[in-house]
């Protein structure tokens, strides 16, 4: 299952990285695009039909795709980057850094991580820029907390205190020694993360709150098929639909399988 | 006089990924009423799942294989899931290794405790079943009774847990106690007392006692009979004193001189050469041989079992 | 206890006043209503006048501590759209979005945990795989396609249920009339799915690591019928971190009531938020935030006091 899944993945990947060459038309240049082509169903030269515009959703999936993947990703690793970092510091050097970086967690971690990102996004405005840095700010408090943990407890062991007494620079422990032998449960937690950051971003712009509407992410697409649904185009929103659960499913499934695979809990 | 437990050609095996682990493979041996009998062995020789394996506690990939197991003439492994559940707790009753991990965390001592009884028709109503408890808990010598009734685990030390598992176990009187080193997990200071303990309390109420440990000490201060087990089968049985004192089986007279006694001085510790083989890479033969110092070309064919005096050995040279 | 409750109580309080800080910082950075109250053509001075009248003048910590000192009375300002109490209007319609969160939660606990369950006993079994596929497949759609295919499917299609709306019966009336449910089904199955998916997995992993557990087999040995095993011994050892986290995600799924109410248009707070961000509506954006804000960190509190009863290891006695 789970090989099938990263099967899926890999292709969609792919898929989004080629979209350039692979889709049948390009779906930004306004010049390809005939108005009498609107609303065309799935069928050739259309495979899953056209939108309002005479845009060949087959190529705006594709080049959704992409978006969704780069923000997913992009927030994920700076997420991961953020928490870890301030984890990092706030379990190695302890108060009063720590205190104040817990405290900021705790507040943060009171609200929902949908209203958080959303309330950035409404102050903020769209942009991908944007929406990377809010889902980022969103979720790095997950890292934080669990670096921070590792930190506290790799601290007093040996290796550290072996490299202390060579005169190794706190900030060079941090890095060098400490830092790789904590990434292991925080690569768990971006697996789980980085399906909830594509949904997040699907979702926000869904919402109109999200990407910009010159780079549509997946979210996008569907909010534009959600308006002339019950018109009957289904089209425009069930098959970005189907994709984006595709990508989820599968890496999800990926996850799942590394998840069962690293967790030490359940071997006896 | 029939024995209380007999053990006929026990196999309980293992399938695993890597192959079959024949933890158990062909162990026989039997206990009377009133007895206290010891399994000894090193860690993996397949002694606790022999345990276990007498009330089919052996979860999957696991599997008793074949066998018989009679208690007071019926066979175990051909009981139906109510005569089976009739038998745990009541006339069968475990203590397992760990005593931190035995109890059930968010489940107060009193709740377990009265389960034991609930569950197989005893202790009628909240008074009855609470002065058993209390009772119990008195006879394993655990201070302040009814407070610690009330309480939950966390707030027990290992050693009073344990007690708390040993009164639990014989909340019904069982006719046979199975312990899988039962003191290991403790204290050395306090392994002694509830070895004793254990002791006192399966005379006070005619129980046997199957003892399961790697300690000879143990053994020797405890049990009445003895059975020595290596990678999966016994390799010697006999009488405590046959057993320690006059040892046949050469891997039972390296464990035997593995012992450092406290009033000698010695320049180094005996070790038995070696380390037990993988289940999964036995030798052929006799499991002891590439370890054995009178290990001979006749090794290379599984040694019967032999009866010399009231006692079985399995080994070549043990004539 | 009782201190530990002051020292939870103390911590909430301190979570909300550092919300209400953030909060009320954003919106003031955010944007100036005051352009889209008034018609293009207005002269500055009505510009200045109007402005002034809101007190949007006045420096940021001025305007804060009016807004904390108005906030602890009551009053969160004043709607620039709706000609009310930005409070008000807020906790007109929060009813309804309880109504829904609660359904969508109920629905998800009485699902998930029994599946969940299910689903742990015999891991490789058919039925196992395929619940275990059918959460994996939950946790991987966005709430908002489910309410879409959902509608498709029951209103559009086979015309079974409504598609938009809630009934007119009343607070919390939705539960208790058979029209009130036919509205509600459809928006709350939307927002279970994600926490249903959830809820499952984790009792699932949870009673998975606990059926392995010591204690669980000394109960089997002491002649406990499995029923009782997997029901009184395996069960409390699984849900006490499982409350946890349905207390959290009690939280997330107002969150995404959000979402859910934008689509069938049920009359809550959701629909409100995004039209109050886009019309800039501040003192509204900022008496829903603050309100949720207050539900959130009370929930929390619950959670956390209902955990000590729960859980006899972290009893403060």
């Amino acid at each position: 299952m789970a090989v099938a899944g990263s099967a899926v993945l890999a292709m969609m990947i792919l898929a989004s990285v080629l979209a350039g060459w692979i889709a049948p038309q390009d779906p930004y240049d306004l010049a390809v695009l005939r108005l009498e082509d609107s609303f065309k169903p799935p069928g050739p030269p259309f495979l899953l039909g056209a939108d309002s515009q005479g845009r060949d959703i087959f190529s705006a999936i594709l080049y959704g795709l992409r978006v969704s993947l780069f923000v997913g990703l992009a927030s994920t690793v700076l997420s991961l980057f953020m928490g870890v970092l301030a984890g990092l510091a706030s379990g190695y050097f302890g108060r009063p850094l720590d205190t104040l970086v817990m405290r900021v967690a705790d507040v943060q971690l009171s609200l929902p991580v949908f209203l958080i990102a959303l309330v950035i996004m409404a102050v903020w405005g769209q942009g991908v820029l944007n929406i990377i840095v809010a889902i980022s700010v969103a979720n790095w408090v997950y890292y934080a907390r669990t670096a921070r943990g590792m930190v506290l407890a790799e601290k007093e062991r040996d290796y550290v205190q072996a490299a202390r007494a060579e005169g190794q620079s706190a900030l060079s422990v941090m890095f060098t020694e400490i830092a790789p032998n904590i990434m292991a449960p925080v690569i768990v937690i971006a697996t789980v993360r980085i399906a909830n950051a594509i949904l997040l971003e699907a979702t926000l712009s869904f919402l109109g709150l999200g990407v910009p509407i010159t780079r549509p992410s997946l979210g996008s697409l569907i909010s534009r098929g959600y308006e002339v649904l019950f018109s009957g185009y289904w089209w425009m929103s069930v098959f970005p639909g189907v994709a984006l659960m595709v990508l989820v499913l599968s890496i999800n499934l990926m996850g799942d399988r590394l998840r069962d695979v690293l967790n030490p809990r359940l071997k006896r | 006089m029939s024995a209380l437990l007999e053990v006929s050609d026990l196999r309980t095996w293992f399938r695993t990924r890597g192959g079959v682990v024949k933890a158990v493979d062909g162990v026989s041996f039997s206990i009377g009423g009133g007895e206290i009998f010891g399994l000894v062995g090193e860690s993996g020789a397949g002694k606790s799942i022999t345990g276990f394996s007498l009330v089919r506690l052996i979860d999957p990939p696991g599997r008793v294989e074949s066998g018989r197991v009679l208690f007071d003439g019926r066979d175990v492994l051909a009981m139906g899931p109510r005569e089976l559940r009739e038998l745990r707790g009541d006339r069968v009753a475990m203590i397992f290794q760990d005593p931190q991990t035995s109890l059930n965390p968010v489940l107060g001592v009193r709740r377990q405790m009265a389960e034991a009884l609930a569950y197989h028709g005893r202790g009628g109503g909240r008074r009855e079943t609470e002065r058993l408890c209390r009772e119990a808990l008195e006879e394993v010598r655990i201070p302040a009774p009814a407070e610690r009734l009330r309480s939950y685990p966390h707030q027990l030390s290992g050693g009073m847990k344990q007690r708390v598992v040993i009164a639990m176990a014989l909340l019904n009187h069982p006719a046979l106690l199975v312990a899988d080193e039962p003191t290991t997990a403790l204290d050395v200071t306090i392994q002694a007392q509830v070895l004793l303990l254990m002791k006192r309390l399966c005379r006070d109420h005619g129980s046997s006692l199957l003892l399961v440990t790697h300690d000879i000490g143990v053994v020797s201060q405890m049990c009445d009979r003895v059975a020595v087990m290596y990678a999966g089968r016994i390799v010697e049985q006999g009488s405590r004193d046959q057993v320690l004192f006059d040892p046949l089986h050469p891997y039972t007279k390296g464990l035997i001189q593995c012992l450092p006694g406290l009033n000698e001085s010695r320049a180094r510790l005996y070790q038995i050469p070696g380390v037990m083989p993988s289940l999964l890479d036995l030798p052929q033969g006799c499991h002891f041989r590439d370890r054995c110092p009178l290990a001979g070309e006749d090794c290379r064919t599984y040694p019967e079992e032999l009866e010399i005096d009231g006692r079985r050995v399995s080994c070549h040279r043990a004539k | 206890m009782p201190i530990y409750l002051a020292n939870r109580v103390f911590h909430a309080l301190l979570v909300l006043l550092a919300v209400s800080f953030i909060v009320f910082f954003i919106m003031y950075k955010a944007g100036d209503p005051v352009e889209l109250l008034l018609p293009p053509d207005a002269t500055q001075k009505q510009v200045e006048d109007l402005r002034a009248h809101l007190g949007l003048d006045r420096p940021f910590h001025v305007q804060y501590a009016a807004f904390l000192r108005n906030a602890l009375g009551g009053d969160v300002g004043r709607s620039y759209i709706y000609n009310q109490s930005a409070l008000e209007v807020v906790l007109e319609r929060l009813p309804a979005t309880l109504e829904l969160a609660s359904a969508a939660m109920i629905l998800a606990v009485a699902l998930g945990i029994p599946l969940g369950m299910l689903a742990s006993l015999r891991p490789r079994s058919w039925s196992s795989r395929f619940i275990m596929f059918f959460s994996l497949a939950g946790i991987s759609v966005p709430t908002f396609w489910t309410g879409m295919i959902l509608i498709l499917v029951f209103a559009v299609q086979t015309g079974l249920l409504p598609s938009s709306g809630r009934a007119d019966v009343g607070l919390f009336g939705s539960f208790f009339t058979l029209q009130g449910l036919r509205y509600l089904i459809l928006p709350a199955a939307t927002l279970c799915l994600f926490q249903l998916a959830l809820v499952l997995r984790l009792t699932r992993s949870g009673m998975m690591e606990v059926l392995l557990q010591d204690y669980i087999k000394l109960a089997r040995a002491k002649g406990l019928p499995e029923r009782a095993v997997l029901m009184v011994h395996a069960l409390k050892n699984t849900l006490i971190p499982v409350i946890t986290i349905i207390g959290i995600q009690f939280g997330e799924l107002i969150a995404y009531t959000i979402v859910t109410e934008t689509i069938f248009a049920w009359p809550g707070t959701g629909k409100l938020i995004i039209d109050s961000i886009q019309n800039l509506d501040r003192p509204v954006v900022l008496a829903y935030l603050m309100t949720v804000a207050v539900i959130f960190v009370g929930i929390n509190l619950v959670v956390d006091v209902v955990y000590t009863f729960v859980d006899p290891r972290v009893r403060v006695h």
